[in-house]
């Protein structure tokens, strides 16, 4: 299998889609003439022509509002924000619009739009432009949300985002736009809401989503390597729909939980995982579950810090001993 | 300047001689034989669109606008001047009316009046929760905007949204149902009042938060462009909604992308009970905004639906032939306050003011009378339309009551398509946390 960046997987992700279906547009600050302010949408607009691929002006309430109007006819609009932090100039269009018009008009409405981008901290650009909004946005029925954490499952949720009949907010990662991982030649799209173990294990259960799934890759080796511990790993890739089996499978398999993720922890996305978990699976727990989120305070931009600000594998491997 | 496209300068005409900023603009009368009536310029130091306070003690009602006028009696040579001397009953696309195409002008004006009063009645017997905005005293803008719309022709609009869905073609018990939450409402009762939908009828909502539906007018108008059929999206806001952000995002993508969406402002001097000039900046028309994005904008007489008509028949011709955007303030008037539960309704303006319009300015009686004096209709005709509609409307009302309530488990539908409609394994995934 050829080994792509996963800026490349969206990239080929949004050029298959393209080809396949008219009424699939991208739009965006800087998508089409300037190859994309992050270059995921690199080629798109020589390729497919200023029909398809659409710069717009800095009007992010307008233009997302376009797009959900636009798909409520039918159109299948993919827009870029350059960053998920500036998602708060538009939360309107996405929660009260995107949101709620299916089911305020009854079902009679359908809002078949993505909107994507990078939502993460760890670059050193301040607090205005580290925010990962999942949380919020999983707060919302009626939307969904996924945060994929390699090339591969980049672009086959990406394909299953822009086939979806809802609006799904596609959250990526700047630092992993250059990180490469096999993905076929074939075609394949990865269901919205279908979890994935990116490594078995019997003794922990380390459950994350987005960068933070790395993190525990990273943690479960040292953890097996130095203390002879078997960390499986979750990958929860949608965060609404929510993979409840899968997790909880895991849960049941190793009865202990360290639940990871780059949010902040109030109201995080794996609050409402740790209440799931002692809500269904309480007797299975042989220990207290833990959490490890960024830590509660504005996206630091001192460099140094910021990189011990969000989940490192040496906290999740101390968290990880600590009930081990 | 665009402007000068409509046949109309770009500086608006003044009336009188302003000493302190606030400017007149007329509105072509809703009497066009040439003849100017005193409406009632009422000498009681307040004025109808809510000019007032210090340097206001002579405030008049313009005769032509019902707004501000700085000088009374006005300089009628000044105003014959100003006037629009082109009777738009003449417009060619008012000429082409048939009589029974009038009369429907009027039974849907009825129609709309009809069912939010019963709609009032029941709201205050308990029958319905929240907010109610009753566009009585505005009817005939939906009516006479509406009426020119074509087959690939859309309607968007705000909270204030019943006059617009009847006249899209909706039903009343469709609508009176869904107020009263039951399930056989046009959104099963998960809309309200507020957010009324017809798809199939091109009418998209129905929408709560002010201006929020001008982006997705402007998306409506942007897919009929893309997938390149000749239309064009109305989408209606009020005075109050011209000051938030997104509408001026969606104007500037209108003209930059050269889009055919028409934003046809219902400026009825209020947005709840902050008068015009408490709430805008540029006292001069809303609509002349536009003119910052290159686009188009008039204005017309809510009372006159000739004028309404050609106007909003240049703005459609300008959507459908050239993809451009329009901006077309109607002056109207709201009797109701901001919505039923509004008990400040009689504070911010005065109950003259109210009943002044009420006396001159109904549009309904105004087109009544109007047709009574084309030889159209009779005035017992009429009143058989009245009556037609206003037993539309009481079985509407039990229709509402007598339907059933949705059920617990409808809660959790029509918010996920695959939920609702699973093809092949099913969803995957958890949907609902509880
Ligand atoms: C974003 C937002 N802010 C405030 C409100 C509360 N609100 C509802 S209607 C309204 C007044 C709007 O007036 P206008 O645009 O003139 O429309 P009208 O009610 O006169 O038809 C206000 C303040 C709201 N619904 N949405
Ligand atoms: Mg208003």
């Amino acid at each position: 299998m050829p080994l792509i960046t996963y800026r490349k997987a969206l990239n080929d992700a949004l050029a298959e889609e393209l080809l396949r279906d008219e009424n699939v547009v991208l739009l965006g600050e800087e998508v089409a003439e300037y190859n994309g302010a992050y270059k995921v949408t690199e080629g798109l607009w020589a390729r497919f022509g200023s029909k398809r691929v659409v710069d717009t002006p800095i009007s992010e309430a307008g233009f997302v509002g376009m797009a959900v109007g636009a798909s409520m006819l039918g159109l299948r609009p993919v827009v870029e924000l350059m960053f998920w932090s500036f998602s708060f100039v538009t939360f309107d269009q996405i929660i009260n619009n995107a949101g709620c018009v299916r089911y305020m008009s009854g079902g009679q409405i359908a809002c078949p739009i993505v909107i994507r981008g990078p939502a993460n901290g760890g670059t050193n650009v301040g607090a205005t432009h580290s925010h990962t909004p999942e949380n919020f946005l999983a707060n919302t029925p009626g939307l969904k949300v996924v945060c994929p954490a390699t090339a591969y499952d980049a672009k086959g949720l990406m394909k299953a985002a822009i086939r979806d009949n809802d609006p799904v907010m596609f959250m990526e990662n700047t630092l992993l736009y250059g990180e490469q991982w096999e993905v076929p030649e074939e075609e394949y799209l990865i269901p919205i809401g279908v979890a994935d173990v990116k490594r078995a294990g019997t003794d922990i259960s380390l459950i994350a989503h987005g960068r933070a799934v790395l993190t525990c890759l990273k943690a479960a080796e040292i953890l097996q390597a130095q203390h002879g511990i078997h960390a499986e790993v979750v990958d929860l890739r949608s965060i609404r729909p929510l993979d409840e089996e899968t997790l909880l499978a895991s849960v049941r398999k190793t009865h202990r939980a360290v639940l990871v993720e780059e949010n902040k922890p109030f109201c995080g996305v794996d609050a409402q995982i740790a209440s799931l978990i002692q809500e269904k699976a309480f007797d299975e727990l042989d220990a207290p579950i833990q959490r490890i989120s960024a830590l509660d305070a504005p996206a630091i931009y001192s460099p140094p810090l910021e990189k011990i600000q969000l989940p490192t594998p040496d906290r999740v491997v101390q968290k990880a001993l600590s009930i081990c | 300047m665009e402007q000068s496209a409509l046949g109309r300068g770009g500086d608006s005409p003044v009336v009188g001689s302003g000493n302190n900023g606030q400017e007149c603009h007329p509105f072509s009368l809703a009497n066009q034989e040439g003849t100017l009536t005193a409406r009632g310029g009422v000498r009681d130091g307040s004025c109808y669109k809510g000019f007032r306070g210090v340097g206001f003690q002579n405030d008049y009602l313009c005769l032509l606008c019902g707004k501000i006028c700085l000088e009374f009696p006005p300089n009628l040579e000044n105003l014959n001047a100003m006037m629009e001397t082109r009777s738009f009953a003449d417009a060619e696309i008012n000429r082409c009316l048939t009589a029974e195409e009038k009369i429907q002008f009027l039974r849907q004006m009825f129609r709309i009046r009809r069912f939010e009063q019963t709609s009032l009645k029941a709201y205050n017997a308990g029958k319905m929760g929240g907010f109610l905005h009753l566009y009585t005293g505005q009817e005939s803008v939906a009516v006479a905007t509406i009426s020119l719309l074509g087959p690939n022709d859309h309607v968007i609009t705000a909270y204030r949204d019943h006059g617009h869905a009847l006249v899209c073609g909706m039903e009343m018990g469709e609508c009176m149902a869904e107020f009263f939450g039951k399930a056989t409402g046009c959104s099963k009762g998960k809309g309200g009042s507020m957010h009324l939908f017809a798809p199939d009828k091109r009418y998209w909502g129905g929408h709560g938060i002010v201006a929020g539906q001008t982006p997705l007018g402007l998306g409506i108008a942007y897919a009929l462009k893309y997938k390149g059929i000749r239309g064009c999206c109305l989408c209606y806001l009020g005075d109050g909604a011209v000051n938030q952000g997104v509408f001026h995002e969606s104007l500037n993508l209108a003209s930059l992308m050269s889009l055919p969406v028409i934003y046809i402002i219902e400026n009825n001097g209020y947005s709840m009970g902050t008068s015009l000039a408490r709430s805008s900046a540029f006292k001069q028309m809303l609509a002349q905004r536009a003119e910052g994005y290159n686009i188009p904008w008039d204005h017309a007489n809510g009372e006159n639906i000739y004028e309404m008509r050609a106007k909003t028949h240049a703005a459609i011709e300008r959507a459908h032939e050239e993809s451009r955007p329009t901006v077309l303030e109607i002056a109207t008037y709201r009797y109701y306050g901001h919505s039923v539960a509004d008990a400040n309704a009689r504070k911010y303006r005065t109950p003259e003011e109210i009943e002044h319009y009420k006396t001159y300015h109904d549009p309904l009686r105004l087109w009544q009378k109007r047709l009574v004096d084309e030889g159209l209709l009779t005035e017992e005709q009429a009143a058989a339309i009245d009556h037609e509609a206003r037993a539309e409307a009481e079985a509407a009302s039990r229709f509402a009551d007598e339907s059933p309530f949705p059920t617990e488990a409808d809660i959790f539908a029509d918010v996920y398509s695959e939920v609702d409609h699973p093809v092949g394994e099913g969803p995957h995934g958890t949907h609902f946390f509880n």
